[in-house]
């Protein structure tokens, strides 16, 4: 591996030493980040302090503990992996459709999950008693997983005929779900009391400011699992590039394979978006950025767009934190307004490739 | 050895073949050859697995539609007539997708994409953009990968197959003959060659066999000195042609302005 890296003349065209390089820096920065992220906050906690008290062997004040643990460690880790579930849907679901414009945000996904979460907000207090005390703060996560989740299956019933999926149809049936979706959102918007307008607002604007372990645990091992799937998918990808036929005829297993990113892509953008909320652009950028550093080959650009999700959302958190403190912004805010005019900007310089 | 029996297609409702069937045999390139729309290019998808078709396909024994995927890919590799590509990958990245299987298990795998473009004649240039090269470059690049996932003619004793659906028809004279020869060498080293042809000179040159195709139909199949006469090729592109011999006693060739 040290030897690979260190190969000073590459094969013309091999970017694979250089996205090796890459990647070990990702690690390093997201790490930096993620000790960044966690001196920062609006208690003025800070960490050198508490560390240097630790290696000396001194006991932690209880409102430094609880200021480190329970809320910045818990939403540091929920920002590490929304941010890669994220960025690796992202480029899954690019892989899968041929198209580095889409985006499980672009196909439904989002706009189900969002469904669900916004239909636990509005109606959740219609529900027995019983009911409601048994589902507790889960409600919210598990139906907006629930709603990422039917929208998959159900634009997956729409757009495969005879076991084959139409990538054309899957992205216009996503556009219509989408719609759909929407529409009964406003609904919900409609009906719902003031209370839960202002709800409904702040998770539609993304937030990690809910994070806690109980989310963690909720969200954490679908978001594990479907990241620990996608290194399968990379061959696959690669070879979709070439189109569905000749991916067949590299070996490639393609229903199987179209099959378990769908269910990566469901799993991932529902499980975030469900502890999150709509968190938008990463997905899109992050695999943009890191196709013009590395290129596109995916086994690369998976684990190098978890790295770099991560951190970034990391980063916004960061500055959603600070820019305003002790009061918060809405994290979807700042993604959208450090991620739309990068993403522009991207679709300006690469129009010529972007377009094939 | 390649059997395709009473092959049947149906696009929607309109039926494509009607009941062809096809035979090559490896160590020599077989070709099929007929006018536009005559079913070619849809018996080479059949027997590639692209389309869903009737009738019984066997390569060397095995029923093609039931050998998984992995396995068909180790046995044979298809050439499309374009391909585009959704990503910018480079080309030396192109070709390394054809490096799977048997190919990325051989000892210096990893030259073998440089040594593929090499043959096809793209020496350097493994860092140039896909997207970026000619129409024809892009074919040869394609033909690159096809050669590396099939890179030895014969394994233990088994032909492996290359399925070529019109490979020179975007390329020059010179690359045409380049290309020509690189299926030639395959099929003389063992290698089963089956091409989509429209050209009939460079059929007559490389090919040993020929399917004449018309209306989703064979109308003549066998060596090409039998297929290629005056009679049938006029009768199957329904324009006269007139097939001659070269005086010192080569190959036929075909020549419209030889008709009177």
């Amino acid at each position: 591996m040290l030897t690979a890296i260190l190969r000073v003349q590459p094969t013309a065209g091999d970017r694979s030493i250089r996205a090796r390089q890459v990647l070990v820096a990702l690690v390093v920065l997201l790490v930096a980040v993620a000790l960044g992220s966690m001196a920062v906050g609006a208690s003025g906690v800070s960490l050198g302090a508490v560390l240097g008290r630790l290696i000396a062997g001194q006991e932690l004040a209880l409102h430094e503990r609880v200021v480190l643990m329970d809320i910045r460690l818990p939403r540091m880790v929920m920002g590490v992996m929304v941010g890669a579930a994220l960025a690796v849907s992202g480029a899954v679901m690019q892989g899968l459709f041929r198209n580095p414009l889409a985006d499980p945000g672009i196909v439904g996904v989002g706009a189900g999950a969002g469904l669900g979460a916004v239909l636990a907000i509005v109606l959740g207090s219609l529900l027995p008693a019983s009911l409601a005390a048994l589902s507790g703060p889960h409600l919210v996560p598990i139906a907006a997983f629930l709603g990422g989740w039917g929208t998959t299956l159900v634009l997956y019933r729409v757009s495969t005929r005879q076991g084959r999926t139409s990538v054309a149809t899957m992205l216009l049936a996503g556009i219509a779900l989408g719609a759909l979706a929407g529409a009964l959102t406003g609904l919900m918007v409609y009906i719902a009391d003031d209370q839960q307008l202002r709800d409904l607002t702040f998770w539609g604007l993304g937030s990690l400011a809910g994070a806690s372990w109980a989310r963690i645990a909720a969200a954490g091992p679908i978001i594990v699992l479907a990241l620990l799937a996608a290194p399968a998918l990379a061959r696959a990808l690669n070879a979709f590039t070439l189109g569905e036929a000749a991916a067949a005829h590299l070996g490639i297993a393609v229903q199987r394979m179209k099959n378990i990113a769908i269910l990566t892509v469901a799993a991932a953008t529902g499980a975030a978006v469900a502890v999150s909320g709509g968190i938008g652009f990463i997905g899109i950028v992050v695999p943009h950025l890191l196709r013009l550093a590395i290129g596109p080959d995916h086994r690369f650009l998976l684990p190098a767009s978890a790295l770099l999700g991560a951190t970034l959302l990391l980063l916004a958190d960061m500055i959603a934190r600070v820019i305003v403190a002790p009061a918060e912004l809405p994290i979807g805010i700042v993604t959208a307004v450090l991620g739309a005019p990068v993403f522009l900007w991207i679709l300006l310089r690469r129009r010529g490739l972007v377009d094939m | 050895m390649l059997n395709a029996t009473n092959i049947t297609v149906e696009l929607g409702r309109k039926r494509i073949l009607h009941g062809v069937d096809f035979t090559a045999g490896p160590g020599e390139i077989t070709a099929i050859v007929g006018h536009n729309g005559s079913g070619k290019t849809t018996l080479l998808r059949a027997m590639t697995g692209e389309i869903a078709c009737g009738g019984q396909i066997t390569l060397d024994g095995d029923d093609l539609r039931t050998l998984p995927p992995a396995a068909l890919a180790a046995r044979r590799a298809v050439l499309a007539q374009a391909t585009t590509l959704a990503f910018p990958f480079t080309v030396h990245e192109v070709v390394r997708l054809g490096l799977t299987g048997q190919s990325a298990l051989l000892p210096g795998a990893e030259t073998l994409p440089e040594r593929a473009l090499h043959r096809v004649g793209l020496e350097g240039f493994g860092g140039r953009f896909f997207q970026e090269l000619s129409g024809g470059e892009q074919q040869r690049v394609q033909l690159a990968r096809v050669l590396v996932q099939v890179w030895q003619p014969v394994v233990d004793d088994r032909a492996r197959w290359l399925f070529l659906d019109e490979p020179v028809a975007s390329l020059d004279i010179g690359h045409q003959l380049q290309v020509m020869r690189l299926a030639a060498e395959f099929a003389n080293a063992g290698g089963g060659v089956v091409a989509v042809m429209h050209d009939l000179n460079l059929t007559a040159m490389f090919a040993r066999s020929v399917t004449l195709m018309a209306g989703g139909q064979v109308l003549a199949a066998g060596p090409v000195a039998q297929v290629f006469t005056s009679a049938t090729l006029s009768a199957a592109y329904d324009c006269d042609l007139r097939v001659s011999t070269p005086p010192p006693g080569g190959g036929v060739f075909v020549l419209p302005q030889a008709v009177a």
